[in-house]
């Protein structure tokens, strides 16, 4: 029997001194510093199970009906007669025993769409297929006859009426500051769609139980969020309805409410099959249905001094939230909370909105809504800085936040403020100014009949960790640490490993909190029977918040042993196992000291503490074709104290070039509501060949509200990336991109006055319907 | 039809269509799912196996074309307590996250070791540039390849 140490007991032991001094950068790599990558073999050799590795004896295949409108009512689905049906279940509407919803904030989107329901998309799910090979199933999918009454949809969240949420923050008198400014500067910036394009597509099993519930294996960032999914659209209790990650390829937001769908549809033909269901995404219908990052409209206006001051900042940020809600609050909120950017203003106002249209519903991608955001912010700084005549550098020296400043929601940083650290590591070690000269003094010299011009470019941002205002109050993790019968320490949490290294750095923190090495603790599976809810793996919130955790339970659970058998952790852990049986301590979340956050003013402390990036890119614009060439990265990056150099630099890395890839050539096309290019051979990524040489300085300004003194990395780089890159395309040919990506068609169009592709997020209009 | 063809050395046959694709014939019947499927046509390099010490999309290639060959797939590299030089170095410098990318990216890099050109930054990203990762920017992977390659050039020159 394993005694459970009450929330609150023994937190007996002082935080641990910070061993990194503030400020410190750490150059280059300390491997030796870092544990190697617990799951790393299995991966390495292949043996590691993602989920459609995963073998279940006798299991039926699934496919799904979808509709080919993105606008109608639903009148019928048929099967067709000339079809042998008795090889294949078929799951409707009318199969959900519970609410026809997949939960998450609000209740729009159905599991699937009822016979006169409205299809609100063009890849919304209208009943299901099993079958027990894939030949049958690929049959079956093509005798159901789908009728609807097409109605009118929009494309466009300007023309769109219907709101799904509005936000508005602000400080100082914003009509004062423009009074005041000697300079206004306006600009639009708009921003299109964005795969997440994980390797591994998004796949789920489901195995029917026979208490009546079901378990769920798959590919997933939040098994909490699929849990309560199950529990909500099949009327299961809490013991009934188990998730368990599978390894999973990649996730980076695409992962974190989509899979809470292809979950219920699996569950929902294993219980009526009776037989687990495979249902495994190809490419082509992840890349369909699945969530995208959010198309943005950005519209600043800025009030500046000549001397340089900053005055006044007015922003409205409209979101394209696409068919239902799903997460387009929260994702709204994070990008209107960053789009002043990381600089002291005193009169500010900013507004949001995401709107509904009748394209697939948009999600979580790394940044949720500030690489939006913050690539308005920098794109317009950095106009400012040339409309001033001077440096991007010398104005973000000006500018940038210091420790004691006020943000728009009336937030006094107090401290872990790195703006200014990132900055001058960031333009040291790209030699900032050494380069612009350069480039400048290539500018003038440029002939015409140039064939490639070169720049630099700099962006700065910063990004809130963990869970928005009070969001981590309200998710309320709970995470523990256990010393086990067996005599060994694990470590209990539901964040999942997709490759950032949860895995490795928790054991590493126990590890230093118990006086034991690494390799000593084991995790436990990411399996909602067996971990508690510790929250999402979103946010860049597991380091910080769940690390946290797990320390201090760590740490309670050390006193509790050494009190008992009066010798260290290490040496009598085993002994107290033999004499007292297991231990586990649970830690819940508790509000960190002096953070508070009014949700219905939208006024406080917005998050616990901020990251802070900045990027400086060097690009080759080819004069003729229009195409840029990335050439160098480099970015200094601050999260705090840094558990893992190694895998911290991966994140940095690994999110710049998906920075780069939504600068330059990540777009979706849309007709009628429809991606175009939904397959790897039409959307693109970068690949090794594209890829620039990426620096990472790692600065360190721990948070000492976390015991460990981290702050969230994952999502950071994604902010500068972009902005970097349009400064540096600017820097080479001196035309301002304002819509990304910077193709080599809005290229040539600046460069030579023709007519501009139209702007990126829009579906093109309803082509001449057919007859059939 | 029946196909006879060797798996990282060991002799195999199967009695499938001739069109069946390698990738599933490696997964499905003979439960070998190292080699990962990332879009199924070619793109992404998740399913690169060696076929004669060639890369190529296991997607791509239906088993008829197998006949005769041999094959070598991540199985056939070292194993979780053995690493080879190549996965060691992968796993030292942070070339593999998520990993869905990694065993084809590891059969690439074989293929390019085994070549012995030059194991310049240029090289190597050229070597590897239809294997597609998502997670790590390419970095870690290209330093990881150079490493393995100063290591068997050291390894090979080594008198002993």
């Amino acid at each position: 029997m394993t005694r459970v140490l009450p929330p609150g007991t023994q937190e007996l032991l002082a935080p641990d001194p910070l061993v990194v001094p503030a400020g410190t950068r750490t150059p280059g790599r300390i491997a030796n510093r870092s544990p190697l990558r617990r799951e790393g073999p299995a991966k390495l050799t292949g043996a590691a199970k993602y989920a459609d590795d995963l073998v279940f004896p006798g299991a039926w295949y699934g496919a799904t009906i979808r509709s080919t409108e993105p606008h109608a009512t639903l009148l019928g689905v048929e099967l067709d007669e000339a079809f042998d049906w008795s090889r294949v279940v078929v799951v409707t509407a009318a199969d959900i025993p519970g609410d026809n919803v997949v939960s998450l904030i609000r209740d729009d989107q159905p599991v699937l769409v009822p016979v006169g329901g409205e299809i609100r998309h063009q890849a919304e799910a209208l009943c299901l297929l099993a079958a027990a090979d894939r030949e049958t199933l690929r049959e079956a999918k093509r005798w159901v006859r789908v009728r609807t009454e097409r109605l009118p949809a929009v494309f466009d969240p300007l023309e769109s009426t219907e709101e799904i949420s509005h936000l508005e923050i602000g400080r100082g008198d914003l009509d004062a500051g423009f009074a005041e400014a000697e300079l206004v500067i306006d600009g639009t910036y708009r921003v299109g769609h964005q795969e997440q394009l994980y390797i591994e597509n998004q796949a789920m099993i489901a195995v029917p139980q026979l208490d009546g519930g079901v378990s769920v294996h798959g590919s997933c960032q939040c098994p909490y969020y699929i849990h309560a999914a199950l529990k909500r659209a099949l009327q299961l209790t809490d013991a009934q309805a188990v998730v368990v990650q599978a390894e999973t390829g990649g996730g980076f937001g695409g992962k974190e409410d989509y899979p809470s769908m292809i979950a219920l549809h699996a569950a929902l033909l294993a219980r009526k099959v009776g037989r687990p269901v495979r249902m495994i995404y190809d490419r082509h219908e992840d890349l369909s249905a699945t969530t995208k990052r959010h198309p943005a409209v950005v519209r600043h206006r800025t009030g500046v001094m000549r001397d340089g001051r900053l005055v006044a900042q007015d922003i409205d940020v409209v979101m394209d939230g696409g068919a239902y809600c799903t997460l387009s609050p929260v994702v709204l909120s994070r990008g209107v909370l960053h789009a002043g950017g990381p600089y002291r203003c005193p009169n500010v106002r900013i507004r949001g909105r995401s709107m509904a249209t009748h394209t697939p519903p948009n999600g979580a991608f790394r940044g949720f809504g500030a690489p939006q955001t913050e690539f308005a912010a920098e794109t317009q700084v950095n106009r400012i800085a040339e409309a001033l005549g001077m440096s991007p550098l010398e104005l973000r020296r000006r500018w940038a936040y210091q420790e004691g400043d006020e943000t728009p929601t009336g937030q006094v940083l107090r401290e872990s403020v790195a703006a200014l650290d990132v900055l001058e590591a960031a333009a040291d070690a790209s030699e900032f100014e050494r380069h612009a000269e350069q480039t400048r003094r290539a500018r003038e010299a440029r002939q015409s009949g140039a064939r490639v011009a070169s720049g630099i470019g700099m962006a700065m941002g910063w990004h809130g960790a963990g869970f928005t205002g009070s969001g981590e109050v309200h998710i309320a993790s709970v995470a523990s640490v256990e010393l086990t019968a067996e005599g060994t320490v694990r470590v209990l949490t539901a964040q999942t490993e997709m490759g950032q290294g949860t895995k490795t750095i928790f054991p590493q923190l126990v590890a230093g909190a118990l006086g034991l090495e690494p390799d000593a603790v084991e995790v436990a599976p990411q399996d909602t029977s067996i971990v508690p809810n510790s929250g999402p793996t979103v946010a860049s919130r597991s380091a910080m918040v769940v690390g946290g955790l797990i320390v201090k339970a760590a740490r309670r659970l050390r006193a509790e042993v050494e009190a008992a058998t009066d010798r260290t952790f290490g040496e009598s852990y085993r002994d107290f196992v033999l004499e007292h049986g297991s231990l586990r301590v649970d830690e819940h979340f508790e509000p960190y000291p002096n953070v508070q956050f009014d949700d219905v003013t939208y006024t406080g402390d917005a998050y616990p503490a901020f990251s802070w990036a900045c990027a400086v890119a060097r690009v080759e614009v080819d004069l003729d074709t229009g195409e840029v060439t990335v050439r160098d990265v480099v970015s200094a990056d601050d999260a705090g104290r840094i558990i893992h150099p190694v895998l911290a630099e991966g994140q940095v890395e690994g999110g710049t070039l998906q920075a780069i890839g939504y600068a330059t050539i990540e777009e979706i096309k849309l007709v009628d509501g429809r991606y175009l290019n939904d397959r790897l051979a039409t959307y693109l990524i970068p690949t090794a060949l594209d890829a620039p040489r990426l620096e990472a300085i790692l600065v360190e300004k721990p948070f000492s509200g976390a015991p460990h003194g981290a702050k969230g990395i994952g999502e950071l780089p994604m902010d500068v990336g972009a902005p970097a890159v349009v400064a540096a395309i600017h820097d080479a040919i001196g035309i301002w991109i304002h819509d990304l990506p910077a193709t080599p068609e809005r290229i040539l169009a600046a460069v030579t006055g023709a007519p501009a592709p139209p702007p990126p997020g829009l579906s093109a209009p309803t082509p001449e319907r057919g007859t059939t | 039809m029946s196909y006879r063809f060797s798996v990282n050395g060991d002799p195999v046959e199967v009695e499938v269509s001739g069109m069946r694709r390698l990738l599933d014939v490696l997964r499905e019947d003979l439960a070998l799912t190292g080699t990962k499927e990332g879009c199924g046509e070619g793109e992404c390099g998740a399913c690169s196996v060696l076929l004669d010490g060639a890369v190529v999309d296991a997607c791509l290639v239906p088993i008829c074309q197998v006949d005769g060959t041999s094959v070598r797939t991540v199985e056939g590299l070292g194993t979780e307590q053995q690493l080879n030089d190549l996965q060691a170095a992968f796993l030292e410098t942070g070339g593999a996250q998520c990993g869905i990318c990694t065993p084809g990216m590891l059969m690439a890099a074989e293929a390019f070791l085994a070549a012995g050109g030059p194991a310049t930054d240029d090289s190597i990203r050229d070597a590897i540039a239809g294997n597609l990762c998502r997670c790590t920017g390419y970095t870690k992977i290209v330093e990881a390849i150079a490493v393995a390659a100063e290591r068997r050039r050291a390894a090979g020159s080594d008198p002993d």
